[in-house]
């Protein structure tokens, strides 16, 4: 029965890639019990992905031992190959091959036949709800749909382990509730399931836990056991009496404070020491706030296991200088889309799309992959022409107004958009120069960026090795050199550690208070909290439109009384959908 | 949703045993797969069927190494009966269009204007001359800045006027000598030949970009779109990979060789006089390389874009320079020569000039075969080599 108990067991596992400076992973020694969910959960280049690939045979070990149901997945591949079903990140679908024609490909090539093939589809179609979309292309179908296709194909042939590689990344939140309940039906009928994901609240729903940095394992255990060294540390601060983002950034350089986000109107902050407060007359809190225990979550752990959030301050913030409103500008109005539509052929990628942006507020959008917020955020920084509508930035559009327009302007592409063959000097000299600045402002603020975003250990080191934390630093660094009055951030802060998250939303809090403009996209729910006002963006439509507060109160029912933003999304999305 | 049925969603375990060798149902159900996105992507289509014919059309009528209609200037300085007699027999061949000019300035005027490629000057003392049997002599200038448009001029002139001799001959000498060489006129009129000789060089041509060209693109794909991935999570063997990518490739290589063939025959009047069996035969071995090529490039970049890059730099130019579709290799310097030797393009050209033009000639088409026999095996080895079963 032992067997049964430890389905993948993993001893002193090192993988190294040639060239690389460090090992993707380092000495892991692990066990996964059969018949349960456990979660992989870190940034990018934690070594999710070299990890299942690993246990699904696709890479040998350098070193260390590698057991799966007992068998050696790379020596005895072929006889382990039919147990495991392994869904990559991209659900190893072909696109031009319809529902029907992928699953006849997986069952074919799994030794799925005959009656046992009729009925193991007419299972997985019901399982999946696929059952009416049997002839669409999977290229044409939703994000939320080829996860379910990709799920149907890996299950095909009765694996008894199920590696999912970040199946829930940039899917829709119902897609992704819904994927989570079928997984959770599989282990319950004995299936071992590893699922890797960069998302803490996924990881908190698994049965087991490892946590991910740098090629280790940083901890393991269930959510329960990780989460507890953090139960009397984590509280809400509320009725306050001014601005939450201004509290949080005193109170995150309290010493007894090791972390802190935004929660609506209140502020949620983790202890040191449990039970240790800091002092909240002396934070200029306001006389009516207080404290409120809160439970605990598993990014409260990883970030305490990390040393701690990164303190309070915004070294950009300090450099930024603040600028006086412009007179000429509608202060409510800085950033204007106006019935924006935009049509690739018969796609429609944004309808109707309106909302208004005001002068040092942080406007958030948010929406599952394919939703439509890159395409209104290209259109608004003038990189799309919209179909009809029009999208302005500072009074003027932007498509075709002159570059001195476009020298107010930030924007920090949503893939990294530097060049990689540059080192961390000459993209930031080039970029400086793109904007114009010239000899002593351009040493002067080429410097300042330096000392600001610790880059000068990587000066002459390639942008493209960079540490990913590093990469979206200089990114920024490059988008905010020249001081522009209004920033574009595209998904900024996707695939990097929590620590890393915080610091830039320090950064971007900061300069929004330095009177900064900006707009922001993310597919993390929780980040939505950090903004001013968000807009949800689903199929195209801009859904809601307001304060994560009143976002999160409109969906509030007696069950259910302290929605959680991704509650208050799928509550908006359903709807929407039965308007 | 807690069905627990799914759990044996894929049915009861059977413990059979798989991994070494090759299915027939999983290389079906591959090369079936492979089929419907080669038949679904338009731009595969494109180039397997659209692209030769506008190539093979292009080589033929565009690319032309003979010039049909030559304007050519001329300058009489002489009235006599001999002069006037040479310029009737320019007059009367078709190739001439002849632009009589008043001074040699002004013929060289409209010749770097480009409205003449060349000039004949006949001297005042030609007829006195040639009536006195002093080797009476022309004069051709030619636009040197096009060279073979030059070299063109100056060989039909020095022909006709070897014609024109050759029928003036028996009142030189007082003896006749029968009609004229008939044979020449082929060298004024070589248009057809020409055509017949480049439509079967640009088959190859169009062979590397389907053979080599789509085939880089396959492999790379499937890494790509991380398809790759989820195929080696699979059951499937290596050699079932690889067979699923060269089948179906095949395919569609001989069916756009069947389109080029009747093309080049029925629409644009190239004979063949060989066999179609060995044209068959050869065109599966020149496949078989060029498609062992690009799997190879596919395999091994692991990037569309760089491996269709390289397949054109080492697939369509050398096919184009080296392959003896345009350039002779025979009057290539020694080290091109022998790096011909390599392509796969020259050893097909070579066979495909032969099947149209000549027939059936074993002595060249052997040792071809034999050496894209060779090709196929080192290219589909490597490539073989190169597909493994893990990602590493």
């Amino acid at each position: 029965m032992t067997e049964a108990a430890t389905a993948i067991e993993v001893r002193g596992l090192l993988k190294r890639f040639p060239g690389a400076p460090a090992p993707a992973l380092d000495q892991l020694t692990t066990a996964m019990r059969a018949g349960t969910i456990t979660g992989l959960v870190g940034p990018d280049g934690a070594g999710k992905t070299t990890f299942l690939r690993t246990l699904a045979g696709l890479l040998s070990p350098s070193e260390g031992e590698v057991r799966v149901l007992g068998l050696d997945p790379c020596a005895q591949s072929a006889e382990l190959r039919e147990q495991i079903g392994y869904m990559p990140q991209k659900f190893g679908l072909y696109e031009d091959l319809s529902v029907l024609e992928n699953l006849t490909l997986y069952a074919d090539l799994r030794n799925v036949v005959g009656a046992e093939r009729a009925a193991a589809f007419e299972r997985l179609l019901a399982f999946t709800d696929l059952a009416a979309f049997t002839g669409r292309y999977a290229g044409k179908l939703s994000g939320g749909m080829k996860q379910k296709l990709g799920l149907a194909c890996s299950l095909l042939g009765h694996p008894q382990i199920l590696l999912l590689d970040e199946p829930g990344v940039g899917v829709d939140p119902i897609s992704r509730r819904e994927l989570w309940k079928m997984v959770r039906a599989l282990a319950g009928d004995g299936m071992t399931v590893v699922w890797s994901t960069a998302y803490l609240d996924e990881a908190e729903l698994c049965d087991d836990v490892r946590l991910m940095a740098e090629g280790r394992i940083r901890a393991s255990g269930t959510p329960r056991e990780l989460m507890d060294p953090m139960v009397g540390r984590c509280f809400q601060i509320t009725q306050l009496a001014d601005s939450p983002r201004s509290l949080l950034h005193r109170v995150l350089n309290a010493p007894e404070v090791i972390d802190g986000a935004i929660q609506g109107s209140a502020v949620r902050i983790v202890l040191r020491e449990a039970e240790v407060f800091p002092d909240l007359a002396r934070l200029g809190a306001g006389a009516e706030a207080t404290f409120r225990a809160v439970p605990p979550r598993l990014e409260d752990a990883f970030i305490s296991l990390l040393g701690g959030g990164p303190g309070g301050d915004s070294a950009l913030a300090q450099v930024t200088q603040a600028r006086e409103p412009d007179p000429a500008l509608d202060p409510e109005g800085i950033i204007q889309a106006r019935h924006l539509c935009k049509r690739f052929g018969a796609f429609q990628a944004t309808d109707d799309v309106s909302f208004a942006v005001a002068r040092g507020e942080i406007f958030g959008l948010l929406g599952p992959n394919g939703a439509g917020k890159s395409t209104t955020f290209k259109m608004e920084c003038g990189l799309l022409k919209p179909t009809s509508g029009q999208a302005l930035v500072m009074g003027l559009n932007l498509e075709h107004s002159p570059s001195q327009a476009r020298q107010q302007l930030g924007y920090m592409a949503q893939k990294f958009s530097l060049y990689g063959q540059l080192s961390v000097r000459q993209n930031l000299l080039f970029f400086s120069e793109i904007y114009g600045l010239t000899g002593e402002t351009q040493r002067f603020k080429v410097q300042q960026m330096v000392e600001t975003f610790d880059l000068a250990p990587f000066l002459d080191t390639l942008a493209g090795e960079l540490p990913l934390g590093f990469k979206q630093r200089l990114a920024l660094a490059c988008a905010v050199m020249h001081e522009p009055q209004v920033l574009f951030l595209d998904e900024p802060t996707s695939g990097v550690d929590p620590v890393t998250r915080r610091e830039f939303w320090n950064h971007i809090h900061g300069l929004a208070n330095k009177g900064v403009t900006i707009i922001v996209t993310t597919h993390f729910m929780d980040e939505a909290e950090y903004c001013d006002r968000i807009g949800l963006v689903y199929r195209g439509r801009l859904i809601a439109l307001g304060r994560p507060d009143d976002l999160k109160q409109r969906c509030a029912t007696p069950e259910r009384p302290d929605p959680t933003m991704e509650d208050a999304f799928i509550a908006l999305i359903l709807e929407a959908e039965h308007e | 949703m807690n069905d627990p049925s799914i759990r044996n969603a894929g049915g009861a375990p059977n413990g059979r045993i798989s991994g070494k060798g090759i299915s027939m149902r999983r290389l079906l159900a591959l090369c079936r797969k492979e089929s419907y996105q080669i038949v679904r992507d338009p731009s595969n289509i494109l180039i397997a069927f659209v692209l030769p014919v506008i190539l093979l059309f292009l080589y033929g009528f565009a690319i032309n190494l003979d010039v049909s209609l030559v304007r050519l200037g001329l300058l009489r300085l002489d009235d006599g009966p001999a002069a006037v007699s040479f310029e009737q027999q320019l007059r009367g061949n078709p190739v001439f269009e002849l632009h009589p000019g008043a001074s040699q300035a002004a013929l060289q005027a409209a010749m770097s204007r480009g409205e003449i490629r060349g000039m004949v000057v006949i001297q005042s003392d030609f007829s006195s001359k040639w009536t006195h049997g002093q080797g009476a002599a022309i004069q051709v200038l030619t636009d040197g800045s096009e060279p073979n448009t030059a070299n063109f001029v100056s060989s039909y002139v020095q022909g006709a006027f070897a014609n024109w001799q050759a029928a003036r001959a028996p009142l030189a000498d007082g003896t006749p000598v029968p009609g004229l060489d008939l044979r020449s006129r082929a060298w004024y009129n070589p248009a057809t030949i020409s055509r017949d000789y480049l439509v079967p060089g640009s088959i190859a041509v169009v062979m590397t970009i389907i053979g080599a060209l789509l085939t880089s693109l396959v492999v790379a794909r499937e890494w790509e779109r991380g398809t790759m991935e989820a195929l080696l999570a699979t059951p499937v063997t290596a050699a079932e990979l690889l067979l699923s990518k060269i089948l179906p490739y095949y395919v569609l290589g001989m069916v756009a060789m069947v389109l080029c063939t009747l093309v080049a025959v029925l629409l644009m009047g190239v004979p063949f006089r060989g066999s179609f069996l060995v044209l068959a035969g050869s065109s599966t071995l020149f496949l078989g390389a060029a498609l062992g090529f690009g799997l190879f490039l596919s395999t091994t970049l692991r990037n569309q874009f760089n491996a269709a890059q390289a397949a054109l730099t080492a697939g369509f130019l050398p096919a184009m320079m080296l392959s003896g579709f345009v350039f002779e290799i025979g009057s290539m310097p020694l080290p091109l020569r022998l790096l011909t030797r390599v392509f796969p393009a020259r050893y097909f050209t070579s066979s495909l000039q032969t099947l149209f033009q000549a027939g059936t000639i074993p002595a060249i088409l052997v040792p071809n075969d034999l050496c894209l026999a060779l090709l196929m095996v080192f290219w589909l080895t490597l490539t073989a080599r190169k597909t493994t079963r893990t990602l590493d």
